[in-house]
């Protein structure tokens, strides 16, 4: 250990022969120095580019092509859901990690109407994707966070929301339910009318099949809002 | 002196002394004078700022020991923090509280430092890290939030992607870079992970840094004085005469005060922690679990609270255009008002402009406290009817409040201050409706309040009605229409014109 070490007497030794490099060949290794530190920080931007690429990819990783996300998922028998009923159903997303645990369950609401057809509700609300809780007493849905309501064809009821709840497209196979789900619903992949039928109660006239709609055409109003379903006795 | 007179620990610092070669800066910075008017309770807001960061750094890893960053794991191992290791509960609190402190230590900061004038010339760049590390302090407190991983931070995570959706054209794209996938699930949490523990704490550490840095390069801002205006052409020349005129060490007697300031934070934080417990976790982040009501954190409120109150017409665009220009009158106060009057007696604009934001984000989060604007949900079989509602009520009315309760119109309305509040309370009705007038509202709804028609059979309705007509205080009759009590009379209105039937 030695306390009298001083860098700075050993630094102002060490450049003795930089002032001579005002000499011609000095000029020259220096020009030549100059260039070669040029080219360093251009290698060096030419490889960050490089590598930035397919950082940039990594980052980008989750995007696909859109409905890659979407898949069939069956929901379960035909004849679990009573007809006049609505209930919450759960099924487990298609894309999933081993340790995505509970978070990797979806839940939606199942309606089945008299006439044995479904729609298939998310639980998100329309306005900000909070959880709708289903009130079959009073026919409603209701949003916890703002006081978004829906009624129980789906369609907006009151509160902050602008439209009426997500769905999502379904089919019988056989006897089996399938919805065609795989993504957080929200504004953005849902707002784009392509919910089965389009508009509130339409979906129900052939629910084997999903309709596109072609054209962007008013919803009929019904005069009635709510539910046809009989809720007394 | 002599190499062996020295201590040991003396020579050990020499040694490392002599090759990093910092003691010379450490001396100048902690001696450098400050103007004594600065050594105020006033100025204490920074380092105590600073200091929670360190305080959230320090707790933050040392929960990081525990904290198991996976959508299926993370809220076990709080419960294991909270539960069964020996004071983890008290280490989580910190943090908690250290986070909330912070947000407010850091408002408090910016605050004073608006009301000083210290943005002006030469400091406009010390205000621009400043606006940057308030933004990441936010960013923290709120990814910090997504890491306790209950229902909560789910569902925010929820209205976070709901909220990116609305972005014109890529929204979807959007929410599925933010949570990493498709659906909120391990990959969200663990790209919040990366951003709450290694991205923005770093971040952090080097905005900090350079923002002392400046402070030291600059100096601390004078005390602001009426009629002392600051110009580009004199204001360098003139602070330095008043640092050397009227100057003192900022180490030892300005710098006791932050010390003292910060002891004090750190113990608040440490009291609430012991006294207030640690922040949740609330329930399980199960989306199928639907009976939750999710709230954000207290700083977040006013947000949330704005969120209920924005019409739907111009809500996607005040969601991204405001924030756009907050931030924008932030980065541009030191360029615009950046020479002039520092002192808060001449600026009345500012302190106006202050005192309205002030009280209009309280009012947002004193709101957002209670959430007049949501149903509650459980108040239907939670809260009861006062019993002075129907103590006196007929079989009818006493069924009408029972479609009440089942109906879940508590939900909405109160009676007796029990009930939500997203609707009218009800106790005077009676005196603002007439019988037909209820009928109307309940069927069809309208005012923003859903139409219970198809929800509700004619002997409900007629039920109900009969109860809500009870609703007025005793020394007021019922609103009637003056019509019905003619069209009920059993005299059949006069046929003839009345002068024709005179003689």
């Amino acid at each position: 250990m030695n306390s009298d070490f001083d860098p700075q007497h050993s630094q102002s030794a060490e450049p003795a022969s930089a002032p001579a490099a005002a000499t011609s060949s000095g000029a020259h290794t220096q020009n030549r120095r100059n260039f070669l530190f040029k080219l360093s920080i251009a290698i060096n931007a030419a490889i960050g580019l490089l590598i930035a690429t397919p950082v940039i990819r990594f980052l980008l990783g989750p995007l696909r092509p859109k409905g890659a996300y979407d898949s069939w998922i069956a929901l379960g028998k035909v004849t679990d859901y009573q007809p006049g009923t609505t209930i919450l159903a759960m099924f487990r997303n298609p894309v999933t990690n081993p340790w995505d645990g509970e978070t990797g369950n979806v839940a939606c609401y199942v309606r089945r109407q008299s006439d044995g057809s479904f729609t298939i509700f998310a639980v998100n609300c329309a306005h900000l994707g909070c959880p709708v809780r289903w009130f079959p007493q009073s026919q409603l849905f209701l949003c916890p966070c703002h006081g978004g309501a829906y009624y129980a064809d789906g369609s907006r009821a009151a509160g902050p929301p602008e439209r009426g709840l997500f769905t999502y497209a379904s089919r019988i196979n056989g006897d089996t339910l399938m919805i065609q789900a795989g993504q957080l619903p929200n504004l953005a992949n849902q707002a784009r009318l392509k919910t089965p039928g389009g508009c509130p109660g339409r979906s129900s006239a052939n629910n084997t099949d999903i309709h596109f709609v072609k054209e962007i055409a008013p919803c009929i109003k019904t005069p009635n809002a709510g539910t046809n379903e009989p809720t007394i006795g | 002196m002599h190499q062996d007179s020295k201590r040991w620990y003396e020579r050990t610092y020499d040694w490392i002394e002599s090759r990093v070669q910092v003691a010379d800066f450490v001396r100048d910075s902690a001696a450098h004078p400050v103007p004594s008017k600065t050594a105020s309770w006033w100025y204490v807001f920074g380092s105590a700022s600073f200091v929670l960061l360190i305080l959230q750094i320090v707790t933050g890893i040392l929960l990081a020991t525990i904290y198991v960053p996976s959508a299926g794991e993370a809220w076990n191992s709080l419960q294991v923090l909270n539960h069964q290791l020996p004071l983890g509960w008290f280490l989580r609190a910190m943090h908690g509280w250290g986070s909330n402190f912070m947000v407010a230590v850091v408002l408090v900061h910016m605050i004073q430092v608006f009301l000083f004038g210290a943005y002006k010339f030469p400091r406009e760049l010390t205000w621009l890290l400043g606006v940057c590390l308030l933004l990441m302090t936010l960013g923290m407190a709120f990814s910090g939030q997504i890491l306790r991983f209950d229902q909560d931070a789910y569902w925010g995570l929820g209205i976070g992607a709901s909220i990116t959706s609305r972005i014109p054209f890529i929204g979807n794209e959007a929410v599925h870079l933010m949570l990493g996938g498709p659906i909120i699930a391990g990959a969200t949490l663990s790209r919040f992970f990366a951003l709450h523990v290694f991205v923005l704490p770093a971040t952090m550490l080097a905005f900090a840094g350079l923002h002392v840095w400046l402070v030291l390069k600059l100096g601390i801002n004078e005390w602001p004085t009426p009629g002392r205006l600051v110009r580009r052409e004199t204001y360098l020349k003139e602070y330095h005469e008043l640092t050397h005129r009227d100057g003192i060490p900022f180490v030892p007697q300005a710098v006791w005060k932050d010390a003292m300031f910060a002891a004090a934070i750190i113990f608040a934080v440490a009291f609430c922690a012991a006294v207030f417990g640690p922040f949740g976790p609330t329930g399980t982040p199960d989306p199928t679990i639907t009976q939750t009501a999710p709230r954000p954190d207290f700083f977040f409120l006013w947000i949330y609270s704005a969120l209920a109150f924005l019409p739907p017409s111009v809500e996607t665009p005040l969601i991204f255009i405001a924030p756009v220009i907050g931030i924008g009158v932030l980065v541009a106060l030191p360029f615009v008002a950046g020479v002039g009057e520092k002192s808060w007696y001449r600026r009345p604009v500012g302190v106006l402009t202050l005192i309205v934001i002030a009280v209009g984000l309280a009012t947002l989060t004193h709101l957002g406290t209670y959430a007049p604007w949501s149903p509650h949900m459980n108040a239907w079989t939670a809260d009861e009817i006062p019993d002075r509602f129907v103590h006196a009520a007929t079989p009818l009315e006493r069924q009408g409040a029972l479609i009440f309760k089942m109906k879940q119109c508590h939900n909405c309305h109160a009676l007796g201050g029990l009930g939500g509040q997203r609707g009218p309370a009800l106790d005077r009705v009676a005196v603002r409706l007439t019988e037909d007038q209820i009928i109307r509202q309940v069927i069809q709804g309208g005012g923003n309040m859903p139409a219970y028609g198809a929800a509700l059979s004619p002997p409900e309705v007629t039920a109900l009605v009969a109860f809500l007509d009870t609703l007025h205080p005793p020394n007021q009759r019922p609103a009637t229409d003056a019509s019905r009590s003619i069209a009920e009379t059993d005299k059949p209105a006069p046929k003839e014109p009345v002068e024709n039937t005179k003689p």
